[in-house]
């Protein structure tokens, strides 16, 4: 990818009647990058891009686009294009019409105009359609439409807010899909919102977790997956069992009531932690050779695995297995210590964790 | 039984409402000056109206006035409905409340404030006074047909067009006013109608020397009603009750379209 920085915020806040939705956000996003912004509602998703598309300007901090300060361009100026929640299409107008409304504002001629809507139409699967109502089109083809009116443009940023979140499931799957396919063949930056965690894992080249108006954690999906900051970031990305536990020495951790060996190290000593082991790295062993012993409290099938409740050393773990073991029987667990993740006990305003590649 | 009783009371209703208007229609028709008997068909009242240059320039400054009032009280109401719309809650409730005062408030308060305000601000009533109140008092129902059409856009659609690089003024032209374009055409259709039937604040505000046909028909029953302005008040109902029926359509249509 691209090491050119494209757009950076320095030290962004944002203050709404006394409150900060945003504190002192620091990020930059590359030529090229698929970015995510991911978080649950009010953790300043939307507020960070609608920052970066011109529509809030940030109480303190920068905008810098392309090494020019931006903080104060209205929208119009900016080379960044959006693509609205719930598509903002403009009823008045037919599909042609709303995807040459920038292109007819640009002073495009009226060939050029004519020819970049049909490749448009094309490249999004809406051929035939320029003549149509927007209202008299299904909810995944006024999707397109946007995308269509946002990208038809050729900006060099696009904004996407939440743009999937409207559509069922499967449409949503073709989306993400195709989305991504776009954004290769365009050479566009993409800029993403979303508080769902598989489709920022499935889209992104880097994902930026965040709460309460604070960024968590910036990095690849595998990074953030494997190795999450705190316990808030495991917890929001996929499934998993959070322990408290005391750092004994570097590569040993002691919770449940056991010492585990494991990988991390750096911590003081004794210091209290967070212990994260995924669901699926829980291993169901005999009585006799597990690190723990517990009890099955509940079993469901899940299709490709089980999905069991076992009770052992105090806490109810939650353990993904192809192999069931019964309500009530008695089990041994096992972790390798490769799978043991310590984290820093969670603190909000903690300094960012940042690994990209 | 029942059904009989409820026929009954709607008839006895709408005869209560519509009986002196079509009294006064049928008296227009009547060739005698007297009204309590028949002389016969005639239309002698409606020729004499066409004739007479009082009534016909009451005709002019009534329907100058509501042509002027309803296009200035429009893009007035359109503006401030846009500038409304766009405020945070508690400024947008104060104004509301400043916008439904004026329409609940008493024609009579409304007519002679306005004198007064005239009188203390040593302007003389006449044309222009009476223009500036059919203004004063159109200009909140323009707001409260607009708004309304504001809130049903998505609020994104302004920011779509700006994004898309529309200045905000051409964002407006091409984007919101066609939006609400409805809201627009009632306004500015029940703006005309308020104008034209507005007797009591006309009244208050401009001199005997400038009549529009309420004030006039007004001052000349005071000498005794002549069959002249059964006539008068005849098309008056009549261009009345179509511009209704107008709105009316219109509102329907809207309504059935969401």
């Amino acid at each position: 990818m691209d090491q050119t920085r494209l757009i950076t915020l320095e030290n962004v806040s944002k203050e709404y009647d006394g409150t900060f939705v945003l504190n002192d956000i620091d990020l930059y996003i590359r030529k090229n990058e698929f970015l995510t912004l991911l978080g649950p509602s009010g953790c300043g998703k939307t507020t960070t891009l609608r920052i970066i598309g011109g529509f809030e300007y940030p109480t303190t901090g920068k905008v810098i686009f392309d090494g020019k300060d931006i903080t104060n361009d209205p929208p119009y100026k900016r080379r960044v294009n959006t693509v609205f929640q719930k598509y903002a299409l403009f009823p008045h107008l037919n599909v042609f019409e709303n995807i040459a409304f920038g292109l007819k504002i640009a002073k495009k001629s009226k060939e050029a105009i004519a020819a970049k809507v049909d490749k448009t139409l094309e490249l999004l699967n809406l051929r035939g359609f320029d003549k149509r109502a927007v209202d008299s089109l299904s909810g995944g083809q006024q999707q397109r439409v946007a995308i269509a009116r946002a990208v038809v443009n050729e900006p060099e940023v696009l904004l996407l807010d939440e743009p999937l979140a409207a559509l069922d499931l499967k449409l949503r799957k073709d989306m993400q899909l195709e989305l991504k396919r776009m954004q290769q063949a365009l050479g566009i930056t993409f800029i993403f919102v979303t508080h769902d965690q598989e489709e920022a894992l499935t889209m992104s080249d880097t994902v930026v977790v965040m709460k309460s108006g604070y960024i968590q954690q910036i990095g690849t999906p595998k990074h953030i997956y494997d190795e999450p900051q705190n316990a808030y970031v495991a917890n929001f990305i996929g499934e998993s069992n959070i322990i408290r536990g005391v750092m004994v020495k570097d590569e040993l951790v002691h919770f449940c009531g056991a010492d585990f060996n494991c990988v991390d190290f750096g911590f003081k000593k004794n210091e209290a932690v967070d212990v994260l082991i995924r669901p699926e790295d829980v291993y169901i062993v005999g009585t006799d050779i597990g690190q723990l012993i517990g009890t099955v409290r509940s079993v469901l099938f899940k299709g490709v695995h089980y999905e069991m409740i076992i009770q052992a050393g105090g806490f109810d773990w939650k353990v993904h297995s192809t192999t069931m073991a019964p309500v009530g029987s008695r089990a041994g667990l096992s972790v390798v210590p490769f799978n043991i993740h310590v984290m820093h006990v969670e603190d909000e305003t903690v300094i960012t964790q940042e690994d990209r590649t | 039984m029942i059904k009989f009783l409820k026929r009954f009371y709607l008839v006895i209703v709408l005869l209560f409402l519509y009986l002196p208007i079509a009294v006064l229609i049928i008296q227009s028709f009547n060739a005698g000056v007297s009204r309590a008997k028949w002389e016969g068909f005639s239309l002698k009242w409606y020729q004499e109206l066409l004739q007479s240059p009082t009534i016909m320039e009451a005709l002019y400054v009534t329907f100058t006035i509501a042509i002027i009032a309803s296009i200035a009280s429009t893009i007035l109401g359109t503006l401030a409905a846009i500038g409304i719309h766009a405020m945070s809650r508690r400024p947008q409730a104060a104004m509301m409340t400043m916008t439904n005062i004026p329409m609940t408030m008493p024609d009579i308060v409304t007519g002679i404030s306005l004198m007064l305000l005239f009188i203390f601000t040593r302007v003389e009533r006449g044309y222009f006074t009476m223009l500036l109140a059919h203004i004063t008092f159109d200009t909140p129902y323009v707001i409260l047909s607009v708004l309304p059409k504001l809130r049903e856009m998505n609020r994104h659609s302004y920011e779509a067009a700006l994004d898309l690089g529309a200045t905000p003024g051409y964002a407006l032209r091409r984007v919101i006013l066609p939006s609400v374009r409805p809201g627009i055409i009632t306004g500015a259709l029940l703006a005309f109608t308020l104008s034209l039937d507005d007797f009591t604040i006309s009244y208050f505000t401009t001199s005997p020397l400038v009549q529009n046909l309420s004030t006039l028909i007004y001052s000349e029953t005071r000498k005794g009603v002549k069959p002249t302005m059964n006539a008068l008040s005849a098309l008056m109902f009549v261009a009345l009750l179509i511009l209704l029926l107008a709105v009316n359509y219109r509102s329907t249509k809207t309504s059935e379209a969401k």
